[in-house]
């Protein structure tokens, strides 16, 4: 994967005339995680619709590879976003639902191993709808790994995932990291990536 | 491992509509019940005046295949935008406004296309000559897309909403006048044996123009409703 960097410069956010935070500078370079902390409204949600263009920050710019984000296009191709919502269909399998994915991006691993590795190798044909939780967020996080993206923008991954399942995403962000990915996270858990890799924003 | 293409990521997206809507086929029977319904009222209120019942039969069948598309067309992107699809739409390097182009067309396929099928009958039902029942049909297929696509715009404008029914409705049907005219004046001219080619060229003309102008301000109306 070629190097990457994702710059913010003095962003700011202000919603219903409350300052979520201001003056907010930092450097991602590939190799790298971002961990976003800060309390319930504290703006990690906002912080990362910003990051993901959806949002216009107040003030500020974001620089993808030195490129303003405003052609967003470019920055799209290279970044998935996986937010509160899975982005699941209830009504299709979940093989349907990766090939989709897949057919917007571009293709990393096939549609069965990257099941294989979120651990709902057998579960091809079955329906969202019946699934658990858990097991959707494990679908929602496949298509990270069947898809090619360098910059992965996570909005609380782990949320109702079991311990060792949380365990196993972690190790894949550290291998996305390791090589040359970018991952931007909000988290409530203590993450067991490696500190070396990890930057902090405490918002 | 490369990046798919435009064409790969349309395909994907009316395939996948086309999927959702044939995995949830009772939906589909709602529109086309409510079309056959309406229809059907007309001739029992009106009771037993064939004259009066072929004369305004284009009409009926036009207002109540306009009502059917606004019916369902609230559901182009609302189980999007509520599962997070949307957000995966947007994020993709293809331009947004295209995907929505390939959106209305699966809607379209899918709602308008069964009422083509059905007008014809509901047309002899009402006396109509098979001739007008022809031209009926082509005003129908060049006029129905263009409902999706201006329906589009006010869908995505009123994504934000909780209850966006009504308003979509006040925003859309201003704008549906124009074909509704067209439309009706074509059938107007056939029943009375003139050229009806002055109206189907400009009814062209509303359908070209929409589907090349009507998915920007839709594209840009959903990446506002994200924000």
């Amino acid at each position: 994967m070629n190097a990457n960097k994702l710059e913010a410069h003095r962003l700011s956010c202000i919603r219903d005339e409350r300052v979520l935070f201001s003056e907010l500078s930092f450097t991602l370079n590939s190799g790298q995680v971002l961990l976003i902390e800060g309390a319930n409204g504290a703006g990690k949600t906002s912080l990362l619709r910003i990051l993901t263009g959806f949002r216009k920050p107040d003030t500020g710019d974001l620089f993808w590879n030195d490129d303003a984000l405003d052609d967003a296009q470019e920055f799209y191709r290279d970044t998935a976003y996986i937010g509160h919502h899975n982005g699941l269909k209830d009504t299709l399998t979940a093989e349907e639902n990766l090939r989709y994915a897949q057919a917007l991006a571009s293709t990393a691993l096939t549609i069965d191993d990257a099941l294989e590795h979120v651990g709902l190798d057998g579960y091809q044909q079955t329906l969202v709808r019946f699934m658990s939780a858990g097991q959707r967020r494990r679908l929602a996080l496949a298509r990270l790994l069947c898809t090619r993206k360098a910059l992965w923008i996570l909005d609380e991954p782990f949320t109702s995932l079991d311990r060792a399942s949380i365990k196993l995403f972690e190790k894949f962000i550290e291998n996305h990291v390791s090589q040359g990915g970018l991952t931007i996270m909000t988290s409530h858990h203590n993450t067991a990536i490696p500190h070396t890799l990890l930057q902090k924003i405490h918002l | 491992m490369k990046q798919s293409s435009l064409f790969q990521a349309l395909g994907a997206v009316i395939k996948r509509d086309l999927l959702l809507a044939y995995r949830q086929r009772a939906e589909l029977i709602n529109p086309l019940a409510f079309f056959v319904m309406v229809i059907t009222l007309f001739p029992l209120a009106l009771g037993a005046e064939i004259a009066l019942l072929k004369r305004i039969a284009p009409a009926i069948i036009w207002v109540a295949a306009l009502l059917a598309s606004l019916m369902s067309i609230d559901n182009l992107f609302r189980a999007d935008y509520d599962d997070g699809s949307l957000e995966l739409m947007v994020m993709t390097p293809h331009p947004l406004s295209v995907l929505v182009l390939a959106k209305v067309t699966a809607h379209w396929l899918v709602s308008s296309v069964p009422l083509l099928f059905i007008a014809p009958l509901m047309g002899l039902m009402l006396h109509m000559d098979s001739d007008v029942i022809g031209v009926l049909l082509l005003t129908l297929l060049l006029g129905m897309p263009v409902l999706s696509l201006i329906g589009g715009i006010a869908v995505a404008l009123t994504l934000g909403l909780r209850k966006g029914g009504a308003l979509l409705a006040i925003l859309v049907l201003p704008l549906y006048v124009p074909i509704l005219i067209f439309a009706g004046g074509a059938v107007d001219a056939a029943m009375s044996g003139l050229p009806i080619s002055g109206h189907t060229s400009m009814m062209c003309a509303i359908l070209f123009l929409a589907i090349t102008l009507t998915p920007l301000p839709t594209a840009a109306a959903l990446k506002m409703s994200l924000s």
